[in-house]
């Protein structure tokens, strides 16, 4: 089964980098935090979502050297951009600071991880772009993040999928607006921020039903924003959902299209079907893709048609996550070279506004 | 419809208040529902956190002229439904609020009395009808003896759970209720309900019903995940789950996910003896109501087939406000076969319906 | 029948006051006729949708918004809600609020002479 598909010039839309140690965050916290953290034991935020040992959380070949699975930049610009040549990989960081309660401690280490970012991360390869880390216990903190960062290597805002409340309602809109004036899309990830169950029915017993269930809580946060109407009140917003499985989202459109033809009226701002929202707002990346093992062209002519547009699927490793099977491949395998360059590249280049040459120059 | 017999999986009967139920309650509870009564979940004693599409989320024209709720007047019910449709057999699920009571032996005796009243007011007033076992499913001690004593009555044919529990139902805790309901050979029902100890996402309270009902659909996924991986299906191999009221386009991606972080993860869960999809293939069943409607017509019977041509059982959801109509609800043309096993034949051989 | 104007008395006027309806059987069709106050309508009785009795819905207003958290409320009493699924329909066109160029439900002129309602075929 010889791979066709070269990733060459590709847009990896999804590389996890890690923090190699909490103290590598020091240099860019204030003193009371870092005492605090000192006097306190705190060890780090490494993400329990995402046990270091499992095999889905670390692909074969990626632990390498002492720090966690991505931590090291020249590692992860060989695995990610140097290794399949691709043109750019967007760092999306998943150190869970913003699953700390306190609001202020919360911001202050969001700050400290894109200080870090920007310093250890952006500066060492022009190929890398990166998401910028905020906490939701304090929407406006999270603004002025968004806002510090705009246009210098950060291309997006970086949300946990598990929030203490569903990311539609009003007291998350401050992250949108700033999103919107800076002109960055908010992605969504799944991880937690919060304290609740990471099921929709409480707390699960195993690692699997955990990961399984992020895809229950990524459809329930696109529910909200719909409904809530932060579309309607930032029209200009484009939310990526990342690691999602992407194939229940038809329907996820076909379920929310029939209940809004009945209770519309409950949510007036949506003057639309949801899937009409969906498809105008919403990208996801393609990996890890919840598809049958022999994905063939009947499959995926019918999924994208289901789905609308392959212009709202964008190309992601996933590194250094390890998925199963190879349904992402197979289904660029089954793309026209047009659609293919799209998902690929075109349609995060675009959303991205990513230049043609790396560099941090922004596209006016 | 053109195939015959129609058997509804999903017709809820309605108490019409706490009074109907006291002659099958003791003195002792008789009392307690005069002094405090119902203690749910919900904030208020009439009131919705999320009120419904309609008031009591019934069709308008499913109240009796003779009084009462909506589902409570047998005569009425069968003028709109089993003598207007080619009713073989129905199902009733009622959803009297026993199982949420938070007072454990309260919501046991709630849940007798309401069997009980299904047995003279119901199962022996018409022959069509079949009933789910009400029982306190959050205390699974009680609720296995309430199985134990309501089967003996032929006419219950599923014991009833509803999504939204305290824990997912897989956890340890909830088994008692599956080696109950082997015993007396039902399988288990799970059916959309409203008041709950928890919201209907993992992330918080929505705000709003189209949400609240829209996120059913990810609750009923989760305690689908949750079974599978606790071994529930080894643990019982003669357990079935019928999902009702919890939609079905969601099974083919849920299917392929767990399949895939099976094979990756699988370590974790040495005990499963096959793939997840082996077990929704043969454990779970799933009613059609409210029907799926794909934004092209002609999507649904590839649908259908994707999910599986043995799995799903026609509901109406009667007298609810998404009420499926049996002549309209498919919108588009179903192949007689694939259509005789949907309104009729997987009904009977999860039931164990003679026909 | 081949003329395509009918005229048949369905009422009388003080029958059918501001707010209310009647629900007629002419030629076997179930058709409501409601008085919106300024005029009468009739509606076919049977929602396009899935066949429920369309006239015995709740008559409603109409609901838009500027943007969330902002709700405008007109028309009170126009929009008429099918009993089942809740559908909305502009009683004025028969037009249904989701899909007003798609689906709709069949309606009639109505004149009254003020002693009479008279429904036009």
């Amino acid at each position: 089964m010889g791979t066709t598909i070269r990733a060459t010039g590709a847009v990896d839309c999804d590389v996890h980098n890690a923090v190699p140690r909490l103290s590598a965050l020091f240099p860019y916290l204030p003193a009371s935090w870092v005492d605090y953290c000192r006097e306190t034991g705190v060890e780090g935020f490494d993400p329990a979502f995402y046990p270091p040992g499992a095999p889905l959380s670390a692909r074969p070949g990626s632990r390498v050297g002492e720090g966690p699975p991505g931590s090291d930049p020249c590692v992860v610009r060989d695995h990610v951009l140097d290794g399949p040549g691709a043109r750019y990989a967007v760092l999306n960081c998943l150190y869970a600071v913003s699953a700390v309660h306190n609001p202020d401690w919360a911001a202050s280490m969001a700050r400290a991880l894109n200080d870090w970012q920007a310093a250890q991360w952006l500066a060492a390869d022009p190929r890398f772009r990166a998401s910028i880390v905020v906490s939701t216990r304090d929407p406006h903190a999270a603004a002025e993040e968004v806002a510090r960062w705009a246009g210098r290597g950060f291309v997006q805002v970086l949300l946990p999928a598990s929030t203490p409340a569903p990311l539609g309602q009003r007291v998350h809109w401050p992250i949108y607006a700033a999103a919107e004036a800076a002109d960055l899309p908010v992605a969504v990830h799944p991880g937690v921020g919060s304290a609740n169950p990471l099921s929709p029915v409480g707390w699960p017993s195993h690692y699997v039903e955990d990961y399984a269930c992020a895809a229950l809580t990524l459809q329930s946060q696109l529910t909200s924003m719909v409904a809530e109407g932060v579309f309607a009140a930032h029209p200009g917003l484009r939310v990526v959902l990342l690691e999602s499985g992407v194939t229940w989202l038809p329907s996820l459109m076909w379920r929310f299209d029939k209940n809004w033809k009945a209770l519309r009226r409950e949510v007036p701002w949506v003057d639309r079907p949801p899937s009409q929202v969906i498809r105008e707002h919403v990208l996801l990346s393609t990996t890890p893709l919840d598809a049958p093992p022999g994905l063939d062209h009947a499959w995926v002519d019918r999924f994208l048609t289901r789905l609308g547009s392959v212009e709202m699927l964008l190309h992601a490793g996933d590194y250094p996550h390890w998925h199963h099977g190879n349904a992402p491949t197979a289904l660029l395998e089954q793309l026209s070279p047009a659609e293919r360059e799209l998902v690929l590249s075109g349609n995060a280049m675009r959303l991205y506004r990513l230049p043609e040459e790396a560099g941090w120059a922004q596209a006016d | 419809m053109g195939t015959g017999g129609l058997i509804d999986c999903d017709v809820h009967n309605a108490v019409s208040g706490d009074e109907e139920l006291r002659p099958y309650l003791s003195q002792r509870w008789r009392r307690h529902m005069e002094l405090v009564g119902s203690r749910t979940f919900s904030p208020f004693t009439k009131g919705y956190a999320y009120p419904k599409a309609a008031r009591l989320a019934s069709r308008r024209d499913a109240w009796p002229p003779t009084g009462g709720l909506p589902g409570s007047d047998l005569d009425f019910m069968r003028g709109q439904l089993l003598d207007a449709y080619p009713v073989e057999r129905a199902v009733l699920n009622c959803l009297f609020r026993a199982p949420e009571q938070r007072y454990d032996a309260y919501g046991a005796a709630l849940a007798a009395a309401v069997n009980d009243w299904q047995v003279e007011q119901w199962l022996e007033r018409d022959e069509r009808l079949r009933a789910s076992v009400t029982v306190p499913f959050e205390f699974p001690d009680l609720a296995a003896a309430e199985i134990d004593r309501s089967s003996a009555h032929p006419g219950f044919v599923q014991v009833l759970l509803y999504p939204r529990t305290a824990a997912p139902l897989g956890r340890r805790q909830y088994w008692p209720i599956y080696e109950a309901a082997c015993r007396a050979g039902l399988p288990v029902g799970i059916h959309a309900a409203s008041t709950t100890p928890g919201p209907i996402t993992a992330t918080g309270w929505p705000s709003y019903y189209i949400e609240d009902h829209t996120g059913l659909a990810v609750a009923f996924q989760a305690q689908v995940v949750s079974l599978i991986f606790n071994g529930v299906f080894d643990r019982f191999p003669g357990l079935r789950v019928v999902l009702l009221e919890g939609g079905f386009a969601w099974v083919p991606a849920l299917a392929h996910r767990l399949d895939a972080l099976h094979a990756r993860l699988g370590e974790e869960v040495p005990d499963l003896r096959y793939p997840p999809s082996h077990y929704l293939r043969t454990h779970i069943r799933i009613t059609t109501q409210p029907m799926e409607e794909p934004e092209r017509a002609a999507d649904l019977v590839p649908l259908l087939r994707e999910v599986g041509a043995d799995l799903l059982m026609f509901s109406t959801d009667y007298p609810h406000w998404d009420f499926d109509d049996p002549y309209r609800a498919f919108r588009t043309r179903v192949p007689p076969d694939l259509r005789r096993r949907i309104m009729h034949d997987n009904a009977c051989a999860t039931y164990r319906l003679a026909s | 029948m081949t003329g395509s104007h009918r005229q048949v008395v369905v009422a009388a006027a003080d029958e059918i006051p501001p707010g209310g309806r009647k629900i007629v059987d002419v030629d076997g069709r179930s058709i409501g006729v409601f008085n919106l106050g300024d005029d009468y309508v009739a509606l076919r009785n049977t929602c396009p949708h899935e066949g429920a009795p369309l006239c015995e819905g709740v008559p409603s207003g109409a609901l838009t918004s500027p943007r969330p958290g902002v709700y405008h409320y007109e028309r009170r009493g126009e929009i008429l809600r099918c009993p089942w699924h809740q559908w909305e329909f502009d009683m004025r066109t028969g037009r249904s609020w989701v899909d007003p160029e798609g689906l709709r439900v069949r309606s009639y002129r109505v004149t009254s002479d003020g002693e009479h309602v008279v429904l036009h075929l």
